[in-house]
């Protein structure tokens, strides 16, 4: 069995590699970057939102900071073109999990609804600051990085093998995750937060554990897509549609699952692009978005992988019961007593 | 003998009600004591506040020596102090077997680890036999019935072998021979050397098992004494009559 | 000095403004425990209509909301029977969502309806004002102010004093026993969604004069709000008013003394000293039973 799923994990990310070097249009390839993007965004949001229960709606406030402190990079040092930018990554993912933390213990004080508010406070904090600090981000001018110099029909090759590296690794960590004491710690913090506390879980630091990280992960992904992007402005770059739409793509996919997340950005981004595409309109794009979103929460709020488990769960019992001849087994005698 | 639980001057008040007012008492180490009390007399809330889960208004309490007047469950967990509450509380999307990992308290190290190693699931399942949860070990504490939710969550309070052990209404709810198995453990643990304080409303489960006996009306101690005393003891009669 | 007293002048009139709108939103906090993050967007649609009836029919902005009230008042109701009705209190976090999927589509369909460019409502005395010992007042927010403050007391008296306050307290306090009463929980929940949203209406004509708005607005709206409500104790009426003007007057004196453009920073700095220093904000209890 652990073979089969091996080769078939090495099957699927190979594809995943190879769909970066077929010889597909521009546009195709956009859709495929930003798939990957919003699936990486998504498994790392999950980390917290799923695994902790903080429905966090600020992490487009860390994908922003990411995609500052990437132009704000080339601005202020000859880091060079090509791919040399892309070695930066992990100091922006460390820099922005410790720059996460103080901001994680103050907003993670709250919770549920409380949280989501501060949050997306937050999100409104960064990006009135990109607004105003004009010395750094150029306020409402946007920054700019020259294009690097790769072969034009081939130029989102990087970019994707980059968002791609991204993916892998919130998948990397969300798998160890799963199956380590830490995410042991997040289930029983999700379930009862008070009562984990009771029994000696390190609450406070699995939480800003979960945080950093997973901002970590927005950050590193804002600054690939500030380089793909090239030009980036205070709304475009920490824009609330970001957040919300990791939201929908792991509530699509089911929450706390390891798949789930990347699941629900490959539905939901290529129909998110087409639409734009067609129907041009972005407006009419924020509806429907709007409109699955309602969907999604009044008909499938458990998401599809978890869904799709219970339902194989229910048929098994059902051929087990089917088997014992149809009859059910009647509970312990010490049950039916008072 | 020396206190492991001192509790002093402890109040909190609701809006008008004053549930626990200026309570002070203390639990000798390596005893059964048993707080009981007419409904609504401030038992609970009293544990919450020694727990930590509810800031007093006033008062403090040390336990094995360290004076605390804002205790943290966590903390206090990590002394060696563990409870268990009146609405049975578990980890529902966890199954039986992990609750009781997740309350082995974990170092640092072991924090990053495998999520329940060997022995880990060895030291559970021990616990699990004993408390004729084995068959359950795989399935969702939500799967439970109410008296294995309260088996478990009292079995979840032990994994870390602590000193002191709080038990809310342990016996409500749950079948005899549940109660029995309950009995049993804590009987054992006490000989073991931990130190128990125990709300309960069964009078006989009180009477067989605890000594000394605290009783708690309208929020403080009235009488204290073992059950012989207590059963003597009219002030206790007419609190327990509404007189 | 004089400055000083001018920027709390039109502190306290703008926190007028802030305390109607927050006042709808604390309202449906109180009745469902939703935290309506599309609060804002129902006040700049508001705006829009209160906008296009006086640009069409010349209906002052003031009289429109005789009309966008009602109209609020349906769409409140109708989102409250649509979305909310079958959701349970603990379930903040869901309603939390679904509200801000109600706010983009809201966004959504104003984006279509009118273009993104910003408008304003130009009333003929939108200009006007006068001078009072020395101090400039304008009288657009004058009028806002009063009409605020107007409407604020009559949803005081109508939750004091009235039958239908009556049952909508005692909904916020404990449904079950609400019930028991014979009062129908969710009957009043919808309602008072309804009543919150129509609050929008009126908070909706007064922005449309005071300010410049497009559909995109109610992003500067929700962060505001929530930061008044969880100053003011997520669920206390009386809590909400006294952030409201608070943050008002905060604003208005940051903007005229240290920078228009950190003024709306006085929000965020006073929401994380209120987390950091009391989580449950300053008139807020524990427990249900606020309002
Ligand atoms: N969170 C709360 N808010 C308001 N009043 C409370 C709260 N918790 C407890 N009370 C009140 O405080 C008093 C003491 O309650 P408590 O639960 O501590 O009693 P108890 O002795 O545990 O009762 P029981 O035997 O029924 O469990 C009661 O009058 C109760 O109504
Ligand atoms: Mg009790």
């Amino acid at each position: 069995m652990t073979v089969v799923r091996r080769a078939g994990l090495a099957l699927l990310l190979t594809a995943a590699v190879l769909v970066g070097f077929v010889g597909v249009t521009h546009w195709i390839m956009n859709i495929f970057i930003f798939t990957v993007m919003y699936a990486g965004l998504a498994t790392g949001w999950n980390l917290v939102g799923g695994f902790a229960g903080y429905t966090s709606l600020g992490h487009a406030a860390f994908f922003g900071i990411g995609a500052y402190a990437m132009d704000v990079t080339f601005e202020h040092h000859s880091i060079g073109a090509g791919y040399v930018p892309f070695a930066i990554l992990p100091f922006i993912g460390i820099g922005v999990a410790a720059l996460s933390i103080p901001l994680g213990w103050i907003a993670m004080r709250t919770r549920a609804a409380t949280f989501a508010i501060v949050t997306i406070t937050l999100l409104f904090v960064v990006q009135t600051l990109a607004f105003n600090l004009k010395s750094i981000t150029h306020g409402s001018q946007g920054m700019g990085i020259t294009p690097p110099p790769f072969a034009l029909h081939t130029y989102e090759r990087p970019f994707y093998v980059a968002m791609l590296a991204m993916l892998v690794l919130a998948l990397l960590i969300t798998w160890y995750v799963q199956r380590s004491k830490l995410g042991l710690a997040l289930a029983a913090i999700r379930d009862d937060e008070d009562k984990a506390h009771g029994v000696g879980v390190h609450v406070t630091a699995v939480k800003l554990i979960a945080f950093s990280t997973s901002v970590a992960i927005a950050s590193m992904i804002g600054a690939v897509w500030a380089y793909y992007v090239l030009f980036i402005y205070p709304q475009f770059a920490v824009d609330p549609l970001i957040s919300i739409g990791i939201v929908l793509m792991v509530f699509l996919g089911g929450k706390g699952t390891l798949w789930g997340p990347a699941l629900g950005a490959l539905i939901v981004v290529p129909a998110q692009q087409y639409f734009a595409y067609e129907l041009g309109a972005s407006k009419l794009y924020l509806i429907a978005y709007a409109g699955l979103f309602l969907v999604i929460m009044l008909f499938l709020p458990q998401g599809i992988i978890p869904s799709l488990a219970s339902w194989a769960d229910r048929n098994r019992h059902r051929r087990a019961r089917t088997l014992s001849g149809g009859q059910l087994v009647s509970p312990p005698l010490h049950e039916l007593l008072p | 003998m020396s206190n492991l639980l001192d509790v002093a001057n402890l109040t909190k008040r609701f809006g008008g009600v004053t549930a626990v007012d200026d309570c002070s008492f203390g639990v000798e180490e390596h005893s059964i004591t048993a707080l009981i009390g007419p409904n609504g007399s401030g038992k609970t809330t009293a544990f919450n506040m020694i727990t930590g889960y509810l800031p007093a208004d006033s008062g403090h309490i040390v336990f094995g020596g360290a004076k605390m007047s804002r205790p943290r469950p966590a903390q206090l967990a990590r002394l060696g102090l563990c409870r268990t509450f009146q609405q049975a509380r578990v980890f529902n999307q966890l199954s039986t077997r992990e609750n009781l990992v997740a309350a082995s308290q974990p170092s640092w190290r072991q924090l990053f680890g495998a999520r329940s190693t060997a022995a880990d699931r060895e030291q559970a399942d021990e616990l699990l036999a004993d408390f004729n949860l084995s068959d359950q070990a795989d399935k969702l504490a939500r799967e439970l019935s109410y008296g294995q939710r309260k088996l478990l969550e009292f079995a979840a309070a032990l994994v870390g072998s602590p000193r002191l052990i709080l038990l809310d209404e342990p016996s409500a709810g749950v079948n005899p021979v549940m109660i029995e198995t309950m009995e049993r453990h804590v009987r054992s643990r006490h000989a073991a050397g931990a130190t128990f304080l125990i709300v309960e409303h069964d009078m006989n489960l009180v009477m067989r098992l605890c000594d000394p006996i605290i009783v708690l009306d309208q929020g403080s101690p009235i009488a204290t004494g073992t059950p012989s005393e207590i059963q003597m003891n009219s002030a206790v009669l007419d609190a327990y009559l509404g007189a | 000095m004089h400055l000083l007293v001018q920027s709390i002048i039109v502190g306290v009139l703008t926190g007028g403004v802030y305390a109607l709108m927050a006042t709808g939103q604390t309202l449906i906090f109180g009745v469902m425990r939703v935290i309506n993050v599309a609060q804002g967007a129902m006040v700049i649609l508001a705006a829009y209509l209160s906008s296009s009836l006086f640009s069409s029919f010349g209906i002052d902005p003031f009289l429109s909301i005789l009309i966008t009230a009602p109209i609020l008042f349906v769409l409140g109701f109708t989102i409250h029977a649509t979305f909310l009705r079958r959701l349970r209190p603990e379930q903040n976090e869901l309603s939390l969502l679904i509200m801000f999927a109600v706010a983009l589509g809201i966004e959504g369909v104003l984006g279509l309806a009118y273009s993104t460019t910003y408008r304003s409502i130009q009333t003929g005395y939108v200009n006007r004002s006068f001078t009072v010992a020395g101090y400039h007042v304008a009288l657009v927010r004058l009028l806002a102010f009063g009409l605020s403050a107007v409407i604020l007391v009559g949803l005081f008296l109508l939750l004091n004093r009235s039958r239908f306050g009556r049952s909508v307290r005692a909904t916020v306090q404990n449904p079950t026993s609400a019930r028991l009463l014979g009062v129908e929980p969710t009957r009043v929940a919808a309602i008072g969604f309804g009543l919150g949203a129509a609050t929008a209406a009126a908070a909706g004509a007064v922005y449309g004069l005071v300010y410049p708005f497009n559909g995109g607005s109610h992003y500067d709206l929700i962060s505001r709000l929530l930061s008044i409500v969880m100053l003011g104790g997520l669920g206390s009426l009386g809590g909400s008013v006294i952030a409201a003007l608070v943050m008002g007057v905060a604003e208005s004196v940051v903007a005229a003394n240290v920078s228009p453009i950190w003024s709306s920073f006085t929000f965020f700095a006073v929401l994380l000293a209120v987390l950091v220093f009391r989580p449950r904000g300053l008139f807020g209890v524990a427990q249900r039973g606020a309002l």
